[in-house]
């Protein structure tokens, strides 16, 4: 076994291997770039090695500068992790040359299985499934009829030059080809100049389900069996789970041997992944899969199958790559229970999965019931350069109900603050009905988008408790001082609070009345209630709105209170009287000229919307040019400033309309 | 140290009979704690937020910290007086946190007769400004005012405790350091345009704040010129032209959070001169106060069981138990602060006057604020008492009480009479707060007595002419007097005069004296010199 590794990577996996390594008593080196200087992985590997700037292609994507690292730390072998370099086989060569193991396939392998096309014919000639089709050159109508015939509708025509749709055609029964058929060519020569078309297997309802295979240097292969990818949005794995929902044993079997078939014809070693599309129009077939491309690396879903099969695949990995055999054979490999693995992203899913950024000001991920892996820390920023991937949260059950179960109550333990996430969308997406009964597949998240990125509003339990942080109640006492300790305190009437909250852009006025004795009499508009808050933890609130007694984890800080309760995550605003409006210009309806000097240039007419700051008038005054600006947003009711215009101190040069005639 | 034992029986008819009367009294205290806050009425506190304006109390409220206690001060002030013209004298005023530290505030009701200063609101207005002297508070004024109230003006400008004293004490306070904040908030006419001319620091909010010496009527008058107000002297004007204010606001909130960073940029700590202990709540429940309290002020009980409800821990190391024993001295904490207590626990001997001093001493030589629990019909009289210099005696008490520089916090129990109040520090020696409670009399002496004594006085002088004097008479003769010491000695009487500091409910004595102590150590602790002690 290897003494020393280094992990060509960052983030959650580079952390996740050094945990398998440390365990197996293996030191580690971390790289990173200049932005991961204080990130995670590099705090939690021996020793680490700085390759670069921010930019992945000058740092992580770079081969030289990663291979000089693994010189320098004498490191035996070399983990890519998942993406960067891990499918790179020009890296797997620069390995071989310096005499470092690849923890992975052989170059070959990987480049075998990187060219799509040329790979699904090596694995039609391997005997694994693919798409049925006639790609070929000959166009006769008749003879690609026969072919379509042969396919088993329905069936997809396609322009060969396509794309975007153009030039396609679904076909369900044999006498609908001819007229699709001309259809399809008229709009492929329309578009593309090229009237060829290719006829394929159409599969409906498709399902991604993949198979883990792992071979080694020995000639063994084994499948860890499948998960299911389908829960995906446009190609992004979002939920994936092992075993696949609805699969029987005999399709289990066949889609396993199909994937080490494949793996065998590249003489696989390592981790790998077979993808499938599997026909689920009918339920799954063991007749209706088919290949789609090779994985050849570690992927990023496969704590499930660790789930489900009780194993550390990274511990194989570095066992495989060590020389040594696979630990099991395929018969001693079975199935317990059912796993989850949900992906965290800071990205906003109200507004189309935008990549966020931010820095994690509270990171509370769930630590019972629940697998977290994660390459951040609280405090820690979600930047531009890399995936913006928080944790896994991977749950694992007797069965798929029960592991259903504990997604939704892991993924409602997932409390960030100072990033947008999509641990709400997750949720949803735990909760969808659907998905609950096991109907999944690729367009799911698509169809009902709408509802799942859509969060309800904040109920008014929400807005109490936010009420109640803003107001000071879930604060811990500063200190023992009676100013600290009152909290409300009057010698008779009750404390009067009033609290602004903006959520969404609306804006929530609430009054709070407490005596002092921690019950708070919470008002909005004719709504009232009787709340009572105390701190269970640092960032935990138990709140008695009532007679009904809510849970929830709470980031509070001076512009904002982030509350996490149901599942879902609410921010409010705190308003900042201070922010509002810049002092200086705040109410002037006038731009003066701040000395005697000359207008040289007028940069704005009366009838102008402007923004506060926007230059409208240059003066020269003492031999200095200044620009004069707009104090606020607002109309340019008149400009008294002309071009060569000498002004005196305090003249009006510019006059905006009154707010409240704009209102 | 031990808890203090107790001899109170909670289920017993005498501690309801007790409960029934304190809430009685707590009953009438807290109908004019409401009438007070209230303001103006409901039609004037609607007219002032149809302006845009924020009431007064909301202001202070917005102030202040999120979740602080606010001490207020004076709260009965005018109460029954200018025929119920001027709730809480027009004025809010009180401690509480801002931007973490304790400030006083003082905010104009221009609810109230525009929030133009009675008597009373100028009493309230520089108690305020002492309290904050003594105790280091920088001063937070929200200025919505019209200035003196015209029909009372000779008993509001011309005195030394008058109008005046009000930019007297900004000035010198200013001079020691203690931060002066003025956020103009409606009018400042006239002497009022001193309150943020004088201060530190000014905030005024557009079209609702005017500074100006003579407003436009005045104006037109002297002059002839037609100005509007905001023309005069509005927020424009004296942000942009005359330097009078600082800082520009948009409107209340906006105003009230300049003046909270005015405050975070004062760069001061609160000094640490005592040992705090951990807080640890009384051993018996402070709510029991009500029926520890006998109805009767005549009936005696033992102080330690109202000890016994303030202390944490309900704990006393008492001192020179064994002698003096009618009043109790010793150390205990309150909120996890030192305090020395001295108490009445019967009429005062000389060796208990002796005590006192003693103890006053100690804590001064220790610099261990001073709480006093006054409860006394006064010293021993009698001849074997006057030739054993018990005056004397009471000389040196009254000498330590005066001269003692460690915060003294005084709380009327029960009885505040005659030279009793002296030694035990009435409002006249100077404690930084005096607060009372809803069954206290304070007079200086008690109405029986007093009747009893005018009433001999006359019965001398009529027998002395040879006539008679019937006991109906007598009676008739004594009812008023006893009426009238009656109706003055009331706490609400007393406070509505700013005797004190407030009427307090009993069970929440612990922490007023908890927040008093704590707002008292924002000034450090100096050194005691003591006056020439009578031997």
């Amino acid at each position: 076994m290897f003494d020393k590794i280094l992990i060509a990577n960052r983030g959650e996996i580079a952390c996740r291997v050094i945990r398998t390594a440390r365990a197996m008593g293996i030191r580690t080196v971390a790289v990173y770039s200049d932005a991961d200087a204080n990130a995670w992985h590099v705090a939690m590997a021996d020793e680490a090695f700085h390759i670069g700037p921010a930019a992945a292609t000058q740092s992580y994507l770079d081969v030289e500068r990663i291979m000089a690292a693994v010189k320098a730390s004498g490191a035996e072998a070399v983990h890519p992790g998942y993406g960067f370099l891990s499918e790179n086989p020009a890296f797997v060569d620069a390995c071989d040359a310096a005499g470092v193991a690849f923890i992975g396939p052989s170059g070959h392998a990987i480049r075998a299985m990187g060219l799509k096309d040329a790979a699904k014919r090596l694995m039609e000639d391997a005997g694994v499934p693919v798409v049925p089709g006639y790609h070929g050159d000959e166009q006769d109508a008749g003879f690609l009829a026969d072919r379509a015939g042969e396919i088993g509708y329905p069936v997809l025509i396609k322009a060969r030059a396509g794309g975007g749709g153009k030039g396609m055609r679904r076909v369900n029964t044999a006498k609908e080809f001819a007229a699709a058929l001309d259809g399809a060519r008229r709009e492929a020569a329309s578009s593309f100049g090229d009237d060829r078309v290719l006829v394929e297997k159409y599969v409906s309802t498709p399902r991604h389900i993949e198979v883990q295979v792992f071979g080694d240097t020995h000639g063994n292969a084994v499948y860890l069996f499948e998960r299911d990818c389908s829960l995906q949005r446009r190609h992004q794995k979002v939920i994936e789970e092992a075993p696949a929902p609805g699969m029987s044993p005999e399709m289990r079997r066949a889609m396993g041997e199909a994937a080490v078939r494949a793996a065998r014809a590249v003489d696989y070693s390592g981790a790998g992944t077979v993808e499938f599309i599997a026909d689920a129009s009918e339920g799954l077939h063991p007749e209706r899969f088919y290949f789609m491309e090779m994985n050849t690396r570690l992927q990023v879903e496969h704590p499930v199958t660790e789930a489900i099969t009780g194993l550390d695949l990274v511990e194989w990995q570095l066992r495989v790559a060590a020389g040594e055999s696979l630990p099991l054979t395929q018969d001693r490999l079975a199935i317990d229970g059912h796993a989850f693995e949900a992906r965290l992203y800071a990205e906003d899913a109200d507004r189309g999965f935008l990549p966020a950024t931010g820095t994690l000001l509270h990171l509370d991920l769930p630590t019972a019931n629940a697998r977290v892996d994660s390459g951040v820390r609280a405090g820690d920023t979600i930047t531009t350069f890399y995936d913006p991937m928080i944790a896994k949260v991977i749950v694992h059950g007797a069965d798929r109900e029960a592991a259903l179960a504990r997604l939704s109550a892991a993924l409602a333990e997932c409390h960030v603050a100072g990033c947008v996430t999509n641990a709400g969308f997750l949720a949803r997406l735990s909760r969808h009905a659907g998905f609950r009964a096991g109907r999944v597949d690729t367009g799911l998240i698509e169809r009902d988008l709408k509802s799942l990125v859509q969060a309800d509003d904040a109920p008014f339990e929400a807005v109490v408790i936010a009420a109640l942080c803003a107001g000071g109640f879930a604060a811990p006492a500063a200190g023992d001082d009676p100013f600290d300790t009152l909290k409300g305190w009057r010698h008779f009437a009750s404390a009067r609070q009033y609290v602004h909250l903006t959520r969404d852009g609306q804006a929530l006025e609430l009054e709070l009345a407490s005596r002092g004795d921690g019950t708070v009499t919470v008002s909005r508009g004719e709504h009232t209630v009787s709340a009572r808050l105390s701190r269970v933890g640092a960032h935990r609130l138990r709140t008695t709105i009532d007679d009904h007694v809510i849970e929830a984890g709470a980031y509070i800080d001076l512009t904002s209170v982030t509350l996490f309760m149901l599942g879902e995550t609410w921010r409010f605003e705190l308003p900042d009287h201070l922010a509002e409006s810049d002092e200086q210009g705040a109410g002037e309806d006038v731009v003066r000229a701040p000395m005697p000097g000359q207008v040289i240039s007028v940069l704005a007419a009366a009838g102008d919307a402007v923004s506060s700051g926007d230059a409208l008038v240059v003066m020269e005054a003492m031999k200095m040019e200044q620009t004069l600006a707009a104090p606020r947003d607002g109309v340019i009711e008149e400009i008294a400033a002309r071009v060569g215009d000498q002004v005196a101190e305090g003249a009006v040069l510019v006059t905006l309309a009154r707010a409240e005639a704009e209102n | 140290m031990s808890v203090i034992p107790t001899q109170v029986n909670v289920r017993s008819d005498a501690f309801k009979a007790n409960a029934r009367a304190m809430d009685e009294a707590l009953a009438r205290v807290r109908a004019a704690a409401e009438a007070a806050a209230a303001g103006g009425g409901e039609a004037a506190r609607e007219r002032h937020v149809a302006r845009g304006k924020i009431l007064p109390r909301e202001r202070v409220a917005r102030l202040l910290d999120a979740g602080s206690p606010f001490l207020e001060i004076g709260l009965f002030a005018a109460h029954d007086m200018y025929d119920g013209d001027a709730p809480c004298a027009g004025i809010v005023t009180g401690i509480g946190r801002v931007s973490g530290r304790e400030c006083m505030i003082v905010c104009n009701d221009a609810t109230v007769k525009g929030g133009t200063y009675y008597p009373m609101t100028v009493k309230k207005h520089l108690r305020a400004q002492e309290i904050a002297e003594a105790n280091r508070l920088p001063c937070i004024y929200l200025v919505d005012s019209g200035g003196a109230n015209l029909p009372n003006q000779d008993e509001v400008f011309p005195d030394r405790e008058h109008f005046g004293r009000i930019f007297y004490n900004q000035a010198n306070m200013s001079a020691r350091g203690i931060a002066q904040v003025a956020v103009v908030m409606g009018s400042c006419t006239a002497g009022g345009a001193y309150v943020p001319a004088m201060s530190d620091e000014s905030i005024i909010v557009r079209e609702q704040g005017t500074i100006f010496l003579g407003g436009p009527p005045l104006v037109k008058a002297a002059t002839g010129e037609v100005v509007s107000a905001e023309d005069l002297g509005g927020a424009d004007v004296h942000t942009r032209l005359s330097g009078v204010a600082d800082h520009f606001a948009r409107n209340d909130a906006h105003a009230l959070a300049l003046a909270r960073r005015v405050i975070s940029n004062l760069n001061a700590a609160k000094p640490e001169s005592v040992v705090r202990a951990a807080v640890e709540a009384p051993h018996y429940d402070p709510a029991e106060l009500a029926g520890v309290i006998p109805a009767d002020v005549r009936t005696p009980y033992d102080v330690r069981e109202v000890i016994a409800r303030l202390v944490d821990g309900s704990r006393l190391d008492e001192f020179k138990t064994r002698y003096g024993a009618t009043l109790v001295c010793g150390f205990a904490h309150v909120h996890g602060i030192p305090v020395g207590i001295v108490a009445n626990n019967g009429v005062l001997f000389s060796e208990s006057a002796l005590k006192g001093a003693h103890f006053v001493e100690l804590c001064c030589q220790r610099n261990v604020p001073l709480v006093f629990l006054q409860n006394i019909t006064g010293f021993m009289v009698g001849r074997k008492y006057e030739a054993g210099g018990i005056a004397k005696d009471g000389a040196k008490l009254v000498t330590a009480v005066a001269t003692a520089n460690v915060p003294k916090i005084t709380m009327i129990i029960g009885g505040s009479f005659g030279a009793g109040n002296y030694g035990m520090c009435g409002r006249a020696y100077g404690p930084r707060f005096l607060w009372t409670w809803p069954n206290s009399r304070i007079s200086v002496m008690g109405g029986e007595q007093a009747a009893s004594v005018l009433a001999t006085v006359r019965r001398d002088g009529i027998e002395r002419k040879g006539g008679s004097w019937s006991e109906d008479e007598e009676r008739a003769f004594k009812q008023p007097i006893i009426d009238q010491f009656e109706h003055q000695g009331h706490p609400l009487y007393a406070s509505a005069r700013l005797w004190d500091d407030g009427i307090v409910d009993p069970a929440k004595s612990r922490d007023v004296l908890g927040l008093s102590l704590s707002a008292s150590l924002n000034a450090p602790i100096e050194p005691t010199r003591f006056g020439v002690f009578r031997m």
